[in-house]
């Protein structure tokens, strides 16, 4: 059914709006053909004005883009054969549901018969049969939401460029637009690049997860890792479900190094991904909220565990499956236990008790 | 009727409330538009002895009179050709002009500056502005004389000047705003990102323009044309001046008739008129829904 390839690579991507300050910085990624892939970031980092160079609705200031082999640089976005979704869907508020949907098909010149054919079998894969002669005004948030999708679906383009496109629904909503949007993703078997500042919404989706900050990209990977195995402080405290911590090298021994913190002991690192550490170097760490056990003073640490920090419980929200508790265990950054909800009402804390916080010495990570 | 009647009764102070908030618009509306509406209306049915004085009374011979004059269809017919021209071209330039400050100009500021210039002929008045054709128009005029100078003509060009011509070139520099501002309205209120969209999905600008500016600018072009079409009927001066006297409008009738003292007969034109125009403004508002338009 697809012929042509949607892979994309941006290589020294630039943009400056008004020639002293990029938006877009040095930007150089590869996304591989049929992937979803998700950039995401505070707003201002540029992850929109990469979405619509992309797009062709902007043009670099510097660097190549390149799709499917071509560079197209200069290309209007028909010829690119890309299609963008914009944020609150700019659907044309005088025309039907069928009329938008068949809007592109229009322009191209196709017979009005041919045309409205394909968009009812648009309209039927989006499950909107019945509201085809509504106007967008008489459609609830998730219906314009599918319209939107078929618009830019309808032209059989090789990369889909969406916008925010759940950020103008309600939570509940949100999470079923979302399989939708990859449950289309996967039926049409293109490229969708995905614009977010949810980090939920971008683990579930993304193969592909891009992590800006200030128009550079922090950190490019699987959902997977990022979210496991952030490459530094920025990106563990934009996904969360990471404690950071810092602190200066106290001594490096073979596998290991340990940092001087408001510890007994310290805290011992394992090294493997960060080779160069010396003595005296200002370090972060990064560990999982889910991995953080609490054990009253004086009990045994479980096994695996040698660092452990003397804290006072501040605060406990109960999430369901799990306890948030949030602990003063260093001082200027925010410390949080993840608590299996089972474990911690086994042996409930109150606030202002005294713990010891421990994992597992192997699943501290060193930030860059 | 009863359980309804009883909260009205129960709230008189309410009802006082109410008709002080409507009271200004009534104040204006009663002496200025009703008032002189009825007593042109009243005029129409009444008598007279040929000097000015009226008998009151109620007899169709005025209408009778105007339906039955040949001079009145040719009057309307020169005064629609009249709107119709100036309402082709008024239609044409506002439509541009606004297109061009919305969606050309990408100062803000500058688009502001450019539309206040669109005013800047109505710093003078309208007299002025129509002697100010002569030196142009005129058989020394300024076109007629580079025209001559060029070579493409060798006698003057009579027509510029004191001709329909002139006339339409006239409502046309005088009511091109009144297009320009309701239009300009209705297209700036179109989202860019619309715009975007359909580029996106592969319009070109003509595309655009035809699909989506046209459509969503419908209410403007509807007011707009309210404003010419009601503006050019009821006018005679500017046919009176512009023509030299040559044409006549429908207005310049029931000016010769006021003229000399055929009250009735200028009246039940009046009349006439106004129903006409109501007749053409309703079946401007029966295309394109204002209302609709204008809340949205």
């Amino acid at each position: 059914m697809k012929k042509d390839r949607g892979d994309i690579e941006l290589a020294g991507v630039c943009k400056s709006f008004d020639g002293v300050t990029n938006v877009v910085d040095g930007v150089n990624l590869r996304i591989a053909d049929g992937a979803y892939c998700c950039f995401i970031g505070p707003s201002g980092c540029g992850k929109t004005t990469i979405l619509r160079m992309i797009a062709g609705h902007e043009d670099p200031t510097a660097g190549e883009i390149v799709i499917g082999g071509q560079n197209v640089v200069g290309l209007a976005p028909v010829q690119r054969r890309t299609a963008m979704m914009f944020q609150s869907y700019a659907l044309f508020p005088h025309l039907t549901v069928r009329e938008n949907i068949a809007f592109a098909l229009r322009v191209r010149g196709q017979s009005k018969a041919d045309r409205l054919r394909a968009a009812d079998a648009m309209i039927e894969k989006v499950r909107l049969t019945q509201f085809a002669d509504r106007l967008p005004a008489q459609l609830s948030g998730g219906q314009q939401q599918r319209v939107a999708l078929a618009r830019a679906a309808i032209t059989e383009p090789r990369v889909l460029l969406l916008d925010e496109p759940l950020s103008a629904l309600d939570e509940q909503l949100r999470v079923q637009m979302r399989q939708e949007l990859r449950r289309m993703q996967q039926e049409l078997g293109i490229t969708f690049i995905h614009v977010t500042h949810t980090q939920l919404e971008a683990i579930a989706l993304a193969d592909l997860v891009v992590v800006m900050e200030q128009g550079k990209i922090k950190q490019a990977g699987a959902a997977r890792d990022v979210y496991a195995h952030p490459h530094d402080r920025y990106v563990a405290e934009f996904m969360g479900g990471q404690n950071v911590l810092s602190g200066r090298v106290e001594k490096v021994n073979g596998a290991s190094f340990t940092l001087a913190q408001a510890a007994p002991s310290g805290i011992e690192v394992p090294l493997q991904a960060r080779a160069n550490v010396s003595v005296g170097d200002k370090v972060d760490i990064a560990v999982r909220r889910d991995d953080v056990a609490l054990v009253r003073p004086g009990r045994d640490l479980p096994p695996g565990c040698t660092t452990s920090l003397p804290s006072r419980v501040l605060a406990i929200e109960y999430q369901g499956y799990f306890v948030k508790v949030m602990l003063d265990t260093v001082p200027d950054d925010e410390f949080v236990a993840y608590v299996p909800e089972k474990t911690f009402f086994a042996d409930p804390f109150t606030v202002g008790d005294v713990v010891m916080a421990t994992w597992a010495t192997g699943s501290a990570l060193p930030l860059a | 009727m009863q359980p309804s009647s009883s909260p009205a009764q129960t709230s008189p102070r309410a009802n006082l409330a109410g008709w002080l908030y409507v009271s200004p618009l009534v104040l204006v509306l009663v002496p200025f538009f009703v008032a002189p509406i009825l007593v042109v209306l009243a005029a129409s049915f009444f008598a007279t002895d040929g000097f000015g004085g009226l008998t009151p009374g109620f007899t169709l011979a005025s209408y009778v009179e105007v339906l039955h004059s040949a001079l009145t269809l040719k009057l309307y017919l020169a005064t629609i050709k009249f709107t119709v021209l100036t309402w082709v071209f008024t239609l044409i330039i506002g439509f541009f002009v606004a297109y061009f400050l919305v969606f050309h100009v990408r100062n803000q500021l500058l688009a502001i500056g450019l539309f206040l210039l669109c005013t800047v002929p109505f710093w003078t008045s309208n007299i002025i502005r129509m002697i100010s054709w002569i030196p142009l128009l005129g058989k020394e005029g300024l076109i007629n004389q580079a025209l001559l100078a060029v070579g493409v003509i060798h006698q003057p060009l009579e027509v510029l000047l004191f001709s329909d011509l002139a006339v339409v070139i006239a409502y046309v520099h005088q009511l091109t705003i009144f297009m320009i501002v309701p239009i300009f309205n209705s297209m700036a209120r179109i989202d860019k990102k619309l715009i975007e969209a359909a580029i996106d999905a592969g319009a070109s600008r003509f595309d655009i323009m035809r699909l989506i500016v046209v459509p969503m600018s419908k209410s403007g072009i509807a007011l707009g044309t309210i404003f010419v079409v009601s503006i050019v009927m009821g006018d005679f001066f500017v046919v009176k001046v512009m023509s030299g006297g040559g044409s006549a409008s429908v207005v310049s009738a029931f000016y010769e008739d006021v003229g000399v003292l055929q009250y009735p007969t200028a009246a039940a034109s009046a009349v006439l008129l106004t129903l006409v125009l109501v007749a053409i403004v309703s079946l401007i508002l029966r295309t394109v829904d204002i209302r609709q338009e204008i809340t949205r």
